[in-house]
């Protein structure tokens, strides 16, 4: 059985369908690209996916439970982690106190009154953010750092959650070349090693393709392919929404 | 009431309308442009009413020398708001918003005390309109010519705004702005002169409204603050920045006071209800459920989404242990104070502790929670009407009754509560706003419960604690208690989670936070120690009246916190002491004391826009401790 499955997913805002009929599922361990051209829907389909917005029609299973009617907090704590894709931290706080913060909310501490907050799962928030290799950084506020920093704090504040499903919104947004590919190694060697499922956007096709281990296409709210990167890389409908773009150019240079 | 009186009530309603309606089309103009909710509206309105008096006992009150005066006391209030806003307003723009507010308020002080050095406390009648005064016949009623002009007048000012904003450039302008400051001041727009123009415009509108109003009612002080709750109401439930929202929402709740008043006492299942004593209640409620089912307002739309990165909220200090020393010591030194001094120094520092505790538990869910309330003072006058029935219908001793009034201030924070933390930002305080009046009026009106307007007397504490330093030092142990406890929790788990949840409402739910429950915590609990506030403070006093939870209080209260600094650890406590002292000095030294606090207020929102604490936070911070 698939962890994450989604079946005929739709959304309208007014008169402009963000989403139509999009089924697709997620396995343990896999990384899944979710790609398409600006205003695809892909965003529309992650809020969805962590409870932000309401679907018109269509259903989301995490390994076989509905979804259906949750709060995103609830969602969070079935084990669905994310990240933004304008970055979303705390930014009157440090880089280790947002990490502190979702760990507390995981072991379900946040109720308490009286206790300090500040010495709370320091080790544990201090691990994760050696993962993604933001250790050094853990005392600065999240409101000082490079953009590319801060969507690591966001991926280190998703891991603390324990997620089975990661869902992450331009993951690499923000970083260099090198960087990118690194970031995404981690990522992709996590979800192997812990079994976690991992549903990704990304406008770098470098990324997709080099990372992904399957790949889905959007567009006008539509899934138009999927598939294995190198067979979604050449399909003629992919093709044609891409004319011009990135992803023909590639092809080129490749061929 | 029969079908004719009925009919007459409703075109009374209508007749109401139009200067309401002005007054809000004002209010709104200027927040829609500048965001700035401005206070001092009712006081322009006011204002306007004064002028038009003074000006036809100069010029007459022939036709001409009417009209002349109506036009020329609008103008002069014009120009007034265009040198308010040069001389004020321009200065807070950069501000946090509840700064800018406070320096709209601090105008209220000064204009108040203004019109009471210039016309005396005594209400002025005005003269009726020329040719306007006689009354027709209508359904075998009387019915004044000048309300039946009034019905006509405003739809006529609805639609000469509707050409300003639409046909001419400048009105292009100021709606670009009220859709998308941002992207008007990226397209070129003047801010500057475009800020100043409209302010005045509003200003205009509220003069105009007033003087207008003349034949109808006396110029009054009161006036200014029952106006801009009026307007606030209208404005709300029309829809910020929504001209045509104004004018319905003025009709809609014009016409449900008018029938309020119409029907008088109704009879439902045996008892009486006095529906014209609800009509201070019924437009709150109306804006209560309005807001709850329309947050943007009947013809509001949501705001425009800020582009970038969100406002960063500057990061609340954690006290160093010499801090905590220092504020250890100021409590022992307090404790002294019984052996050096008693009589007067003993009541000013009890009043103190009480409002340090009042706008420490304010700054709780305002500063860290992000949740502006503009009604705290509800739940300090549940506290101490709680504290007061207790003790004289119930007939609990006293210590059982200052024990459990807190929890009638959490009550009421839970009840409100509720429907506040659906909403945020300006719709959130307008609705504290809206709760807290709602609080009051059912006080001020339930003489049987509350003593009405009289309030209640002999709240007197147990006898054990009847003498000055005895309560005195309940008062200091309680409230140093209180205060460490608030801010015990700010650093706990559920205080981080309240940051966390300001800090980005969006990420808080991505990590499991179930913002709306976490926020409504807070807010009963602030709700909880305002309460202890108002029950130790109605025991002081041995009474209490309505305006122990009358909006001024409220405002009072977010001046203590604002002055200290919403994003200070311990400003609220220097805000409250500093604020209560010096109410306290001026008001038994100087003659026009308002006017002298509202001076030192926009003194200060000038000069310390981050607040006093904030300020010397920012002074005497060491570099490179921001971790």
């Amino acid at each position: 059985m698939s962890l994450l499955t989604v079946r005929n997913l739709s959304k309208a805002y007014g008169a402009v369908q963000a989403l139509a009929d999009v089924s697709f599922t997620l396995a343990a361990g896999e990384s899944l690209a979710m790609i398409g051209p600006n205003g695809a829907g892909k965003s529309t389909c992650f809020n969805i996916l962590n409870g932000q917005v309401e679907p018109d029609a269509g259903a989301v299973e995490l390994e076989g439970r509905s979804l259906a009617g949750l709060r995103a907090h609830r969602i969070w704590r079935l084990g669905v982690g994310r990240t933004f894709q304008i970055a979303a931290t705390f930014g009157s706080m440090t880089v280790r106190e947002n990490v502190q913060m979702a760990l507390l909310s995981h072991h379900r501490r946040l109720g308490s009154l009286f206790s300090a907050a500040s010495r709370a799962y320091r080790e544990e928030a201090d691990d994760l953010l050696a993962q993604v290799g933001m250790r050094e950084q853990a005392r600065r506020p999240c409101a000082v750092l490079a953009y590319g920093d801060l969507k690591r704090v966001e991926l280190a504040v998703a891991l603390a959650g324990r997620p089975r499903v990661l869902l992450m919104d331009e993951p690499t947004a923000g970083m260099a070349p090198a960087e990118r590919s690194e970031l995404m190694q981690l990522v992709t060697g996590m979800a192997r090693k812990s079994n976690i499922g991992v549903l990704f956007t990304e406008h770098d096709m470098d990324v997709v393709f080099r990372h992904a281990d399957r790949v889905i296409v959007l567009a006008g709210g539509a899934l138009i392919a999927q598939g294995l990167p190198q067979d979604v890389r050449m399909n003629p409908r992919v093709r044609e929404v891409y004319l011009g773009g990135d992803l023909l150019a590639e092809a080129r240079a490749n061929a | 009431m029969s079908a004719s009186a009925a009919f007459l009530q409703l075109l009374n309603g209508l007749a109401s309308a139009n200067s309401l309606f002005l007054v809000a089309a004002g209010l709104s103009l200027i927040f829609g442009v500048t965001r700035t909710i401005n206070f001092a509206h009712g006081s322009l309105y006011m204002l306007g009413m004064y002028c038009a008096v003074t000006l036809i006992a100069r010029l007459g009150g022939g036709a001409l020398g009417f009209w002349a005066s109506v036009l020329l006391a609008a103008a002069f209030v014009g120009v007034a708001g265009a040198a308010i806003e040069i001389l004020v307003l321009r200065r807070t723009y950069a501000a946090p918003d509840l700064m800018q507010l406070l320096a709209t308020f601090a105008l209220v002080l000064i204009i108040g005390d203004f019109a009471l050095w210039a016309w005396g406390p005594e209400d002025i009648l005005g003269p009726r309109a020329p040719g306007l005064a006689g009354a027709v016949t209508i359904l075998g009623r009387e019915f004044p010519q000048y309300d039946l002009f009034l019905i006509a007048f405003g739809p006529l000012v609805l639609l000469a705004l509707w050409l300003l904003l639409t046909r001419t450039r400048w009105g292009t302008l100021v709606r670009a702005a009220t859709e998308d400051r941002e992207m008007a001041g990226a397209l070129g727009v003047n801010h500057k002169w475009l800020f100043t123009g409209v302010f005045a415009l509003g200003a205009f509108l509220a003069g105009f409204g007033g003087a207008i109003e003349i034949p109808r009612e006396p110029a009054s002080l009161s006036v200014a603050l029952s106006v801009i709750a009026d307007a606030f109401v209208v404005v709300v439930v029309g829809g910020l920045g929504s001209i045509p929202g104004a004018f319905l929402a003025a009709l809609l709740i014009s016409e449900i006071k008018a029938l309020c008043i119409g029907f008088g006492q109704v009879t439902v299942f045996g008892t009486v209800f006095s529906l014209s004593k609800l009509t201070l209640v019924i437009e709150f409620l109306v804006m209560a459920v309005v807001l709850v089912l329309r947050p943007w307002g009947l013809l509001g739309r949501a705001a425009a989404p800020a582009r970038g990165p969100a406002v960063l909220e500057p990061r609340l200090p954690v006290p160093s242990r010499r801090a905590l020393y220092a504020l250890a010591a100021l409590v022992a030194a307090l404790a002294l104070v019984p052996t050096l001094s008693t009589g007067y120094t003993l009541v000013l520092l009890t009043d103190i502790l009480v409002f340090a505790l009042f706008a420490v538990s304010l700054h709780f869910i305002a500063g860290p929670g992000g949740l502006h309330s503009f009604g705290h003072a509800a739940y300090f006058g549940l506290g101490a009407y709680g504290a007061g029935l207790l003790l004289l219908k119930a007939h609990a001793p006293m210590e059982l009754a200052l024990l459990l009034a807190p929890f009638c201030g959490a009550l009421g924070a839970l009840l409100f509560g509720w429907f506040c933390v659906r909403l945020s930002g300006v719709y959130l305080a307008m609705l504290t706003l809206a709760f807290a009046q709602i609080a009051w009026s059912i006080v001020f009106q339930w003489d049987a419960l509350t003593g009405g307007s009289n309030g209640l007397i002999g709240v007197w504490p147990a006898r054990w604690l009847s003498s000055q330093s005895a309560y005195y030092y309940l008062t200091l142990a309680t409230c140093s208690a209180g205060i460490a406890l608030l801010w015990r929790i700010l650093y706990s788990p559920f205080g981080y989670a309240l940051r966390a949840a300001r800090d980005s409402a969006l990420r808080a739910a991505a990590i499991g936070i179930d913002v709306r429950a976490l926020q409504w915590a807070a807010f009963t609990l602030a709700g909880w120690f305002a309460g202890l506030g108002g029950a130790l403070f109605a025991f002081a006093k041995g009474s209490i009246s309505p305006e122990t939870l009358a909006v001024p209080r409220s405002v009072d209260g977010l001046v203590m916190v604002l002055l200290g600094g919403l994003h200070t650890l311990t400003g609220p406590i220097w805000g409250a002491a500093l604020f209560t002292w010096l109410e306290d000095t001026l008001a038994r030294t100087v003659n026009y004391w308002h006017a002298v606090i509202g001076a030192v207020i926009l003194a200060l929102v000038l000069a310390f826009p981050q607040g006093v604490a904030g300020f010397a936070r920012q002074r005497f911070a060491r570099r490179g401790d921001d971790a």
